[in-house]
């Protein structure tokens, strides 16, 4: 079997640098899963780990720092014929340890490598999410302050099915690697090794050292038991099988004559809750039954079930270009919280404005013609009382008709809403 | 005339689909968490794949990994989102991969106001990324503008090997409006150039300003890609030769084709002395203004750009050559205004532009424009 290390690129490790042993390793692993160059891609991002990348004759994606499991998951989604292999340093995981978590979550068919040697070789040996509290780092006292990472013990809560901790002077490594690559799933192999040119020039560690340590973590030799399950692109595409297809966009297609001879501005205001804004939409399809032009926007606050609500219907029989209220000239009035809102606009309407407002409204500051309406008496509850004032703006034949209101509560609602709904409609015709 | 009845964002996730994304990821974050809703309905069921990444930064990476394994991407956030995503775009445009990144803006600064809308990041769309070298940009006015514009920024992003930009707007985002897709004039949906993979293949080889053909990560060719300095072969290169070349390059496959993809409206009055120049919801308000204006027989002329990144310099100079000023209006409090009086260095500009979450108005620009 051929290797697949690039014979233009030899690797370019300090002497005595660990990520050698572990490159030799990946060789090795890479051999014995008789795979071909073309069916591998080694991701890698920053740091010494980051010229990885450079060293094998296969796929090759190099990109930011502790980024790489996010570019590997996208080509393994893509592709998932492909043997995604994941080379980090422990600095990555620290800086990408939100991508580390997410892809242990979701059990990504993909092999993480960190070559984990405690310190940050490239940019000086400051300390990484993994220097000992006790070693000296090129970062002053900082490092005696932090409790080290246990990327192991880490992957294993975050859900990876496959964990293995160990040193990358054992004999055995390149069976270890090549196991977790072909784990189905996502698989997480913290490598410690010695940084000659930083950690070992202010630190004892040698081989040794790194096996009596690792005696004294807990044991982690591959599959984890009680994260064992499928990975993720399988579930997905089993579940995408059985979803529906995408609805088409909602068509409308004219049925009556227009009513409106010129644009005409709804403002619908009230409270969350209210399905104002489903109201809002209700009125616009049901201009569009008119064949004229409708837009529909919406202000409401980030909260959920508190805030005011305020539905913007604009109708008109010209192409609509500016979409913000100028002067509506219908005000649907069915929560203080939304008339509140627009005091500014209110006040300066004219005597031309008709109002249809709920009783318990207190305060609607404009002129003009006010129909008020006792939905309290009329037994219809707040969620419907929106829809309520449109139906009796339909009832006025200026803006919409009934009919048309109708036809938009067929096209916008279930069967069993659009009957309350016509209940509620007949029930509330204008008084 | 039967038409459609359509939210910004559910165009946005429409025009993609026609323009045949196959893979999209994005962070819930208002006012654009709706493009992900409606993509996580529609790529699925199509052997598609639609993730929530856990924030910002990992979903334009899963995207740059499905793109460089061949498909056709797309993320959507908004400000806090896009400042997130700043790396990723960095390394999106020096390794030259698709991807059309929606940024449905949002009022400003931080993470400001989340229902109200904005055109606070067009600077930051084009100098938010390290090295500062360009990418496309493009604004729609409306529903089925966003439609439309989402086809020919897959088609950009396609053609050109580069992330491109909807410059949209809480305002469009949220809107629903009456649309009629018959009419819309798409153009046809553009692939790839793929490299022939019968001759050695070096990732990065290009012709003079042109974007290097593509083979995908995992294909048969063996591909490389990295976010370190490059030369053709994919390699860290330190000659300064090949590295000048190779961002020459980057620069000029956009800026020296920005004439075959300068997509505006030119509302020209001969006897105007304005020229109203704008983008986004807010040339909506400037075309009423326009009307309005006619009626009293004061005219002015109406400059709307869609493609905002590589600034279309000739249709600028073309649209302001008759006219004795022009007024910049934005939802902002003054950048592309800085364009504009560069490309236009013997002309008064004015402009008009305001952050309180508000629209622009017709009658605040009637008033801009005087008497």
């Amino acid at each position: 079997m051929n290797d697949f290390l690039n014979r233009q690129r030899p690797a370019f490790f300090c002497p005595g640098c660990a990520h050698a042993k572990v490159a030799t390793a990946l060789d090795k692993a890479l051999q014995q899963l008789h795979l071909q160059p073309s069916e591998v891609v080694i991701v890698s991002d920053i740091g010494c780990a980051g010229l990885f990348d450079t060293l094998f004759a296969t796929h090759a994606v190099h990109g930011l720092h502790g980024r790489s499991i996010t570019y590997a998951t996208g080509i393994k989604l893509a592709n998932p014929s492909l043997t995604v292999i994941v080379v980090m340093g422990d600095g990555g995981v620290g800086i990408g340890s939100a991508h580390l978590l997410s892809a242990c979550k979701k059990n990504v068919d993909l092999s993480l490598m960190v070559l984990n040697n405690f310190n940050y070789g490239m940019t000086g040996g400051q300390f990484s999410p993994t220097t000992p509290v006790d070693a000296s780092a090129n970062s002053g006292f900082l490092n005696q302050l932090e409790k080290p990472l246990d990327i192991g013990d880490l992957a294993v809560t975050a859900g990876a099915g496959f964990v293995v901790r160990k040193s990358a002077y054992h004999g055995d490594l390149a069976t270890i690697l090549a196991e977790g690559i072909r784990y189905n799933g996502f698989s997480v192999i913290d490598i410690w090794g010695v940084c000659t040119g930083r950690y070992t020039k202010r630190n004892q560690l040698t081989p040794k050292e790194i096996d009596a340590k690792l005696a004294t973590f807990s044991s982690l030799q591959g599959k984890i038991d009680k994260n064992q399950r499928e990975p993720y692109g399988v579930q997905y595409r089993r579940a995408s099988r059985a979803l529906p297809p995408f609805p088409s966009p909602l068509i409308v297609k004219p049925k009556y004559s227009p009513v409106v001879k010129e644009r005409q501005e709804i403002m619908i205001l009230g409270k969350a809750g209210q399905k104002i804004v489903t109201a809002g939409e209700i009125l616009a399809v049901a201009g569009m039954f008119s064949g004229v032009y409708v837009t529909h926007s919406c202000d409401y606050p980030v909260t959920v079930l508190r805030g005011h609500s305020i539905s913007e219907v604009t109708i008109s029989p010209k192409p609509i270009e500016f979409t913000g209220s100028t002067k509506p000239k219908w005000i649907l009035a069915v929560g203080q919280e939304g008339v509140d809102r627009k005091r500014d606009t209110l006040s300066t309407l004219e005597k031309d404005v008709v109002i249809l407002k709920a009783k318990d409204v207190y305060d609607v500051p404009c002129i003009g013609r006010i129909y008020e309406y006792d939905f309290d008496h009329l037994k219809i509850k707040q969620s419907d009382r929106a829809l309520a004032l449109i139906a009796s703006l339909a009832e006025m034949n200026l803006v919409i008709t009934s009919d048309m209101l109708v036809s938009a509560l067929k096209t916008c609602l279930s069967k069993k809403r659009f009957n309350a709904s016509f209940s509620l409609v007949k029930r509330t015709r204008r008084r | 005339m039967k038409r459609a009845f359509m939210e910004g964002n559910e165009a946005i996730a429409r025009g993609a689909l026609h323009a045949g994304c196959q893979f999209f990821a994005g962070y819930p974050i208002t006012p654009a968490t709706s493009i992900l809703t409606y993509m996580l309905g529609a790529l699925p069921p199509i052997n598609g794949v639609c993730l929530q990444g856990e924030d910002e930064i990992s979903s334009l990476g899963y995207c740059l990994g499905a793109s460089m394994a061949g498909m056709k991407v797309m993320t959507a956030t908004s400000g806090p989102g896009i400042s997130l995503c700043s790396e990723q775009i960095s390394f999106a445009i020096g390794c030259e991969i698709p991807v059309v990144i929606v940024n449905v803006q949002r009022l400003g600064p931080s993470t400001g106001s989340p229902t109200k809308g904005a055109d606070g990041d067009i600077q930051f769309m084009r100098w938010g990324n390290s090295g500062g070298l360009p990418s496309i940009v493009l604004a729609p006015t409306g529903v089925s503008d966003a439609y439309l514009l989402t086809v020919h920024a897959f088609n950009l992003a396609e053609r050109y090997r580069c992330p491109v930009f909807i410059a949209f707007n809480k305002e469009l985002a949220l809107l629903k409006e009456s649309v009629d897709l018959d009419a819309l004039f798409l153009p046809p949906v553009e692939n790839r150039c793929y490299a022939n993979p019968d001759i050695p293949h070096l990732p990065f080889k290009a012709e003079k300003d042109l974007p290097p053909p593509f083979l995908p990560v995992g294909g048969e060719t063996i591909v490389r890609q990295t976010s370190s300095t490059h030369g053709p072969d994919g390699f860290i290169t330190i000659d300064p030769e090949v590295i000048s070349k190779a961002n020459d390059r980057l620069k000029n496959k956009l800026e020296k084709y920005v004439d075959r993809f300068s997509i505006y409206q030119l509302h020209e009055h001969a006897e105007a002395d304005t020229l109203i120049i704008c983008y986004g919801v807010t040339a909506r308000a400037a075309k009423d203004v326009v009307t309005t204006l006619d009626k009293d027989a004061r005219h002015v002329s109406l400059l709307i750009l869609k493609t905002l990144w590589p600034v279309p310099e000739a249709v600028i100079q073309n649209a302001a050559r008759k006219v004795a000023r022009v007024l910049v209006v934005e939802m902002n409090l003054g950048q592309y205004v800085f364009e504009i009086k560069r490309v236009l260095k013997d002309k008064p500009v004015e402009f008009i532009g305001k952050m309180d979450g508000m629209l622009i108005s017709p009658a605040q620009i009637i008033a801009g424009v005087g008497s």
